[in-house]
């Protein structure tokens, strides 16, 4: 087949006033896109409207559309370059923005954001870069649109820049650009302004042709979602889409949810051609070693990297059905990769204002393209990851099953925690930490409570615990996140397990007793931390889960944000790296070689080292906390 | 551990998602078919969905709406590829209906039987019970389609309503539907003239010969040019001229226009509309100049 790079996906956003219609207008016609006969029936049209070429036109679609001067829904545009294809999803900028955005984004490589240098920032480039974010849109461009009506102004210009990307330090933005454009005339849109001699970068279509988007699949976790059983014969074929990692033939997989083991025997592509490996996302089938019980809404994945099992989920949602609202206890249809099952939503954790970023705890239902956090229970349980991790298994719809609508999307989080004892001394004793050491609180001593509330401080705070066998590269991580979070304006401390026992804990041994002790007392000094409103970053071995849970129920019981992160580096990485020389010491009764660790149940997140250099690493955290109650530029 | 870069090519994203779709519809709808005309779009359809089960047959029939207004190479061809597929053949007649009372015939020199076509592709599809309906329609080919969904739900009436579309997200598609109401499944949606003119020549798909470069008696009228078949009727003054042509869509031979073209090899044509200024449609299309919103009106109707 002939070689040409990777189609470009693109997601459009911004508001029909600043200019969107005619910017994409602009890209097809500099870009010599147009065709003769649209381009005459754009001029035509213009000359209708008393207008010159009015290339806004080029994208109208629908008679209502052209009529009424509305923009209805997404519409998909097709050009190519020498260099690249491109599709674009024109998103309207009107009422159903949440849910145009939302859906033009789900497949998109990259966010086209516009804003009018007159205007600034404006709660919709806010709302967009947010939406982006949330869906996990690897790549922004933000176009800072009718320069020329600001005088083509540098000054303008950074200042724009300046507060777009202060807001979007605070998102999981990896990838940030932004041009200066006038897209009435076509300065920096295909052609490099003259206007603009002080802008460096490229023009927006080249920025287009050079985005290198390989890396945005996941490669590592092969995940296969059973599709189609094909029989014929003797042939017995499982076809799905690849939406994870490389497969090889040979290769050993289990089948989720049953567990069943196997190996492939062979892997075909459409049409019969035989393939020695298949990455994500081809479409192939797959011949199994064994006579396996797998059929449609199986997975299969490699045994030593599986995916999150359960019936019981976390899940961001965007409400898309007009004439319903979610509310807890509803019942819909999910649909998660080739899963079909029936789910009901056990919680509304917050509604989320994308305007603001504010969490709204009170909240009761979600309404038309409105955001919130939910928890949801499944008939059958769905075999998935995060979707920060992988959107093809971490994504999910909702139908009404009167209506058969699409009434929501979903992002999953991760497992539901499971609920929380009614009391501490309900916690099932499963570690050697909770029969030691007893602590007692004397009858004496009363809590005394502060005069300031939380809502009155600066800012609010969250402990992030970080997790993992000794060198699993946790403070690192840490050290990046810290650093990440105070560049962002956000008031974050460093706790790290070395350094406390010089202080604090210097009393402590290594005993189960103490370890457990050393974990309750960081836990306590992060709780102060978050209530003080700076986000405590633990960096700690913490190797019992009964342990970590304990310091959890303690924030969740004062209110306070706690995200668990599992730094999952193999036993093997670890002592490889080993910076301390703990390993090639031989130290006694290390965790993970001669003690044993527990890994957390229900991360918010793992990070393995296939996710990246610390600095990356940091940025998939400073995701989790990406909703920050307070705190944002007005 | 290899080394490749695990890239897909352009075209292969595109035969990957869209075998995905066909394999879904087959995964979760009991009675699918799929529209094959013999035009280049459905050729390239049938041909990814043949891939897509294989070793195993096509596990579900073709449907063409005949409007006996037909090219004879398209039918001849037609048959040709469906016996050697080993595929179950469905024929709808347009003439049928028109002889029902169903349609009425149009008169009068741009009379043509393609909006009549929608009337028996709605029956055919009540008729078979019919719950998808895969057709090759591309999101490039006009505005209104641009704006179309992969799974596109139509009620009992076989209507689009572009207002109350489902949304579509990454690659799960929302195919319910109650007894009575189907859903209109594009498997190309996402690919362009060009791309499905590349993948002919990549896979050495065969087309009626139409599509390629031929001598052929030919009427000039409003800027296009139409086969001088014996469906046509000539307008006073219109005199047939012979030329060198080639197709660029096939459908009924009254509205179909030919443009003039010594492209007489896949590898020709690819060059061809690689530099080509005008889209298909503008070239060949006699009955999208009606109106503005032709194909949306149309589709609103149940057209596909």
């Amino acid at each position: 087949m002939s070689r040409a790079p990777r189609t470009l996906r693109i997601a459009t956003a911004g508001s029909v006033d600043d200019g969107k219609s005619t910017l994409v207008g602009r890209l097809l016609y500099d870009s010599k896109s147009t065709f003769t006969d649209q381009l005459a029936a754009v001029e035509q049209a213009s000359r209708d409207r008393g207008e010159e070429l009015n290339l806004a036109l080029l994208t109208d679609g629908l008679r209502a559309e052209r009529e009424q001067g509305i923009t209805i829904d997404v519409a998909y545009r097709y050009f190519a370059t020498p260099k690249r294809s491109f599709v674009v999803a024109d998103t309207p900028g009107h009422v159903q923005y949440t849910r145009n955005m939302v859906t033009g984004a789900s497949n998109a490589d990259l966010a086209l954001i516009l804003v009018d240098a007159e205007k600034g920032l404006t709660e919709q480039s806010r709302r967009h870069a947010f939406l982006a974010s949330l869906l996990g849109v690897p790549h922004v461009v933000l176009c800072v649109n009718k320069m020329d009506l600001v005088g083509f102004s540098a000054e303008r210009f950074d200042e724009i820049s300046a507060d777009f990307e202060r807001f979007a330090a605070r998102l999981d933005v990896h990838d940030l650009s932004v041009i200066p454009v006038a897209a009435l005339h076509g300065d920096n849109v295909v052609h490099r302004s003259v206007n603009m001699p002080w802008y460096e970068g490229l023009p927006l279509l080249h920025h287009l042709e050079q985005v290198h988007v390989a890396s945005d699949r996941n490669l590592i976790d092969v995940r296969f979602p059973v599709q189609y059983v094909i029989r014929s014969g003797d042939f017995r074929g499982y076809s799905g889409t690849l939406g994870g990692g490389v497969m090889r033939a040979g290769d050993e997989v289990v089948a989720l949810p049953s567990g069943f083991a196997t190996t492939v025997r062979a892997i075909w592509a459409p049409g019969g051609i035989r393939l020695e490996e298949a990455f994500a996302p081809q479409a192939v089938t797959l011949e199994l070693a064994d006579d396996l019980d797998v059929g449609r809404g199986d997975l299969l994945c490699r045994p030593g990297n599986r995916p999150h099992v359960g019936s019981d989920l976390d899940a961001m949602l965007c409400w898309f059905a007009e004439r319903s609202a979610l509310t807890v206890g509803g019942r819909y249809v999910l649909r998660h990769t080739t899963l079909q099952t029936r789910a009901q939503v056990s919680a509304l954790e917050y509604r989320l204002d994308v305007n603001t970023l504010h969490r709204d705890p009170a909240a009761t239902d979600l309404r038309l393209n409105q955001i919130g956090r939910v928890r949801l229970h499944t008939q059958q349980p769905l075999a998935f990851d995060p979707y920060r991790r992988n959107r093809a298994t971490g994504g999910f719809i909702l139908v009404d099953e009167v209506t058969n609508e699409t009434v929501a999307a979903g992002m999953l989080t991760g497992p539901a925690a499971p609920p929380l004892p009614a009391s501490s001394a309900a916690v099932p004793a499963r570690s050697p930490s909770v029969t030691s050491p007893t602590v007692t609180t004397s009858p004496a001593v009363t809590w005394h409570a502060s005069g300031v509330t939380r809502a009155e401080r600066e800012s609010r705070g969250a402990t992030v615990w970080l997790t993992g066998l000794p060198a699993s590269g946790k403070s690192s991580v840490a050290v990046e996140l810290e650093r990440r979070l105070v560049a962002a304006g956000r008031p974050a401390y460093l706790l790290d397990g070395d350094n406390l026992r010089h202080g604090l804990c210097a009393d402590l041994g290594f005993t189960p007793a103490d370890r457990a002790e050393n974990v309750r007392r960081v836990g306590e000094v992060a709780r102060l931390f978050a209530d003080a409103g700076t986000v405590a970053v633990v960096s700690l071995v913490s190797p019992y889960r009964a342990d970590r849970d304990a310091v959890r129920a303690g924030h969740r019981a004062a209110g306070l944000p706690f995200v668990e992160v599992f730094v999952d580096t193999p036993v093997d990485v670890c002592a490889a790296r080993d910076p301390k020389g703990l390993y090639a010491r031989g130290e006694p009764g290390l965790t993970g070689v001669d003690a044993p660790y527990e890994p957390p149940e229900s991360p918010d997140l793992v990070l393995r080292p296939s996710d990246g250099d610390p600095t990356t690493m940091a940025a998939l955290v400073a995701a989790l906390l990406v909703t920050p109650p307070s705190g944002l530029p007005e | 551990m290899t080394t490749g870069t695990y890239e897909m090519t352009h075209l292969e994203a595109l035969e990957a998602e869209s075998v995905h779709i066909v394999r879904e519809v087959a995964a979760t709808f009991e009675r699918p078919v799929l529209l094959f005309s013999g035009g280049k779009d459905s050729v390239v359809m049938l041909h990814l969905a043949v891939k897509a089960f294989s070793p195993a047959p096509l596990p579900f029939g073709v449907l063409h709406v005949d409007t006996g207004h037909n090219f004879d190479e398209v039918i001849a061809f037609r048959d040709e590829t469906v016996q050697r597929l080993g595929v179950r053949l469905i024929v709808g007649k347009v003439q049928d209906d028109i002889d029902s009372g169903a349609a009425v015939e149009e008169h009068g020199p741009a009379a043509s039987r393609n909006r009549l076509q929608t009337t028996t592709l709605l029956r055919t599809i009540a008729e078979h019970r019919f719950d998808a309906v895969f057709g090759g329609a591309r999101r490039d080919e006009e505005k209104a389609r641009a704006k179309e969904r992969v799974f596109s739900f139509r009620d009992r009436f076989g209507q689009w309503d572009p207002r109350g579309q489902r949304p579509e997200l990454w690659n799960l598609y929302n195919g319910r539907h109650r007894p009575g109401e189907h859903i209109r499944v594009f498997p190309l949606s996402n690919w362009t003239e060009l791309d499905i003119w590349r993948y002919i020549r990549d896979e050495g798909i065969a087309l009626p010969s139409l599509y390629y470069a031929h001598r052929r008696p030919v009427v000039a009228r409003d800027g296009m040019l139409l086969a001088h078949t014996r469906f046509l009727t000539l307008l006073d003054g219109e005199e047939p001229a012979e030329a060198t042509v080639r197709f660029r869509t096939v459908g009924d031979a009254t509205c179909t226009g030919c443009v003039t073209s010594t492209a007489a090899t896949p590898d020709d044509v690819v060059a061809e509309i690689a530099a080509s200024r005008i889209t298909e449609r503008g070239a060949t299309r006699a009955d999208d100049r009606i109106s503005a919103a032709g194909m949306e009106d149309r589709k609103r109707e149940g057209y596909f």
